[in-house]
């Protein structure tokens, strides 16, 4: 972990005389053919679809079918018509409001049993600690794509199916391995001092916790609690598999199973869905991207 | 009035202290902070995992509890051409998937770590495909490979590379090529990332050293970044590799297996065969038959790409 660290460090402390690296020895032709090009590439493929989702959904059905009169990568007359639709003439707004609930619900369960579990873990070192970290990992690795059966028929038995409550209980099982490894590494990076210095002025290990800890691992807390909110907005699988009527379905699912009706695609509405569905992700992300990225590749160095 | 308080007093100090000593126990302090993660995992992800190796052995169906039939499902399977056509499928898509993450990945990991204008504007971008739901990506993808209205098939043939449009879903060729494709493009920028934080790690000295001693840009690659990344490779790989090989969102959503199963993946046949077909016995055997091969994935990775003694500054 020490590497890791120290890593960490150099990366923040580099000095930004040492930025660029060697980079001065590259001549700009060469390094228009090596860098510059390929990232163009890398760019345009990368981004290509989300363009084609956003002028597709404001794209009229007449333009979107007619290549010969009309260049598809353009729109000539924006229409709204294709959100509008979905908005007010699908259960739409209904399937973001199921998502934006399911999701809160179960990113705050699966972080508070994180929290602790990742202070236990990490810092009460019980006897067998190094055990059950382990075993937080590897919990990590079961996929959902194994799961959905019986959890399917454990659903069904506890008259959970079709409700909320059988996604809010079921996201956890990828979303406390997950944050419980992310926050762990956040708790390693409190200095142990902190915490005997509070032990000496007579504070117990709760109020270590809450005054100490948790207040020097707000970072970590956002960051967990991006990444649960987005994989639990992401999720399909178990969504798709324990929720049946249509009112109570996620947008992933909804837009999937509902908006596709058996051979007329409503393309416009189709990409509308997506996108409006793809912007609180994208928007929660866009703010915290830096820790984002560093929590991201924290969490995968650990 | 001292007998009562005299007698008072040592019982509740007595029942502070042990208190106290309960919140003092790493042990027993340890268990509660354990307990409400440790009871949602055991409910939700070992009980599941264990019913459902149990479920494999039995005949349930969707709505009728099942008895226990033996190793049925799996001698069925044995036979069956479509679950091995589903595991050769995901052995090609998740093979070939994830060589070209890795190497487009690592591509665009070494630009990203070059000084560029904007740089962390290209960062942030470079992770939108990850970060967006991929049923939604997906969903975009079905409507760039579709069969008439397709804008690639359009674009070629504008340019005259073709004569006419390809059929991305409907030939099994062109739809394990398509949904390859697909997933590539979600996948690179997780490896892009994560690699380039690997990346910035290195220190720029090894490389000026290693200038000076008459290093190509080729033997830089080769003998300096290659070696001091190859630990954070592996975590990475093995990630992507658990992830490619269950996937499921992405053939749901562009083929449901189709064109006649050439694209069924082991996870789309499972709940194929279990939650549409009702037969949650033989989906549940599916299932199970992924863990052998995750576990390999997982050792392969463990025992084939862990730091070497030298990497972590040991001798040889």
């Amino acid at each position: 972990m020490a590497e890791i660290k120290s890593a960490a460090t150099r990366k923040t402390k580099r000095p930004e005389l040492d930025e660029g690296g060697m980079g001065y020895l590259q001549s700009l032709p060469r390094r228009v053919v090596t860098v510059y090009l390929p990232l163009l590439v890398f760019v345009i493929v990368l981004l290509f679809p989300f363009y084609w989702m956003t002028i597709t959904a404001v794209k009229p059905n007449l333009e979107m079918t007619d290549y010969a009169n009309f260049n598809p990568f353009w729109v000539v007359h924006p229409t709204f018509e294709h959100i509008r639709y979905l908005l007010f003439d699908t259960s739409y707004p209904g399937w973001l409001l199921n998502t934006i609930i399911i999701s809160t619900a179960a990113t705050f369960l699966s972080l508070l049993a994180s929290v602790f579990a990742a202070y236990a873990i990490e810092r009460l070192r019980f006897s067998g600690a190094r055990q059950v970290g382990l075993a937080v990992f590897l919990a990590y690795l079961v996929p959902p794509s194994i799961l959905f059966i019986p959890l399917s028929v454990m659903v069904f038995n506890l008259g959970l199916y079709d409700t909320p409550f059988a996604l809010i209980l079921t996201y956890p099982t990828f979303l406390v391995p997950f944050c419980t490894w992310l926050l762990m590494g956040y708790f390693r990076s409190i200095p142990f001092e902190l915490e005997e210095c509070a032990l000496i002025d007579g504070a117990s290990r709760w109020q270590i916790l809450t005054k100490i800890v948790l207040p020097l691992s707000v970072p970590g807390l956002i960051s967990a609690g991006i990444f649960a909110f987005t994989l639990s907005w992401n999720e399909f699988i178990y969504a798709l598999t324990f929720i049946q009527s249509s009112e109570n379905k996620t947008v992933p699912v909804g837009v999937l199973t509902e908006l596709v009706r058996s051979d007329v695609y409503e393309w416009g509405a189709l990409m509308a869905g997506a996108l409006i569905g793809s912007l609180p992700v994208v928007v929660l992300y866009s703010f915290f991207v830096e820790h984002y990225v560093s929590s991201m590749t924290g969490a995968v160095k650990e | 009035m001292a007998v009562p308080s005299a007698a008072v007093q040592p019982r509740s100090s007595i029942l502070s202290r042990s208190l106290s000593a309960l919140s003092e126990s790493r042990n027993a302090l340890g268990f509660g902070f354990m307990l409400p993660a440790a009871a949602l995992l055991l409910v939700f992800l070992t009980y599941p995992l264990g019913l459902g190796v149990w479920l494999g052995f039995t005949d349930t169906r969707i709505g009728r509890p099942g008895i226990f039939i033996g190793i049925e499902n799996y001698q069925y399977l044995w036979d069956d051409a479509v679950f091995w056509l589903s595991v050769f499928n995901t052995l090609l898509y998740t093979i070939s998937a994830s060589i070209l993450k890795f190497v487009l990945g690592l591509w665009l990991a070494l630009i990203l770590n070059q000084n560029l204008p904007f740089k962390s504007f290209f960062r942030a971008i470079v992770l939108l495909p990850w970060v967006v739901p991929t049923v939604l990506s997906a969903i975009a993808f079905w409507w760039i490979y579709d069969s008439q209205f397709s804008i690639l098939s359009w674009a070629l043939m504008e340019m005259g590379l073709i004569d006419h449009r390809i059929n991305f879903l409907g030939d099994p060729e062109n739809a394990r090529a398509s949904v390859i494709a697909a997933n590539v493009w979600r996948g690179i920028p997780f490896v892009a990332i994560t690699l380039l934080a690997g990346l910035q790690t290195i220190p720029q000295s090894l490389y000026e050293a290693a200038t000076l001693d008459g290093a190509s840009r080729w033997q830089l690659f080769r003998y300096v970044t290659l070696p001091l990344l190859t630990p954070i490779i592996a975590i990475t790989m093995t990630f992507s590799v658990l992830f490619t090989f269950t996937d499921f969102q992405l053939i749901y959503v562009l083929t449901r297996g189709g064109p006649v199963n050439a694209t069924h993946l082991m996870a789309t046949l499972s709940f194929q065969r279990g939650i549409s077909g009702g037969q949650l016995g033989e989906g549940a055997a599916i299932a199970v038959a992924m863990i052998p091969f995750l576990l390999a994935a997982i050792l392969f990775s463990y025992f084939g790409l862990q730091r070497r003694k030298w990497q972590q500054g040991g001798g040889d």
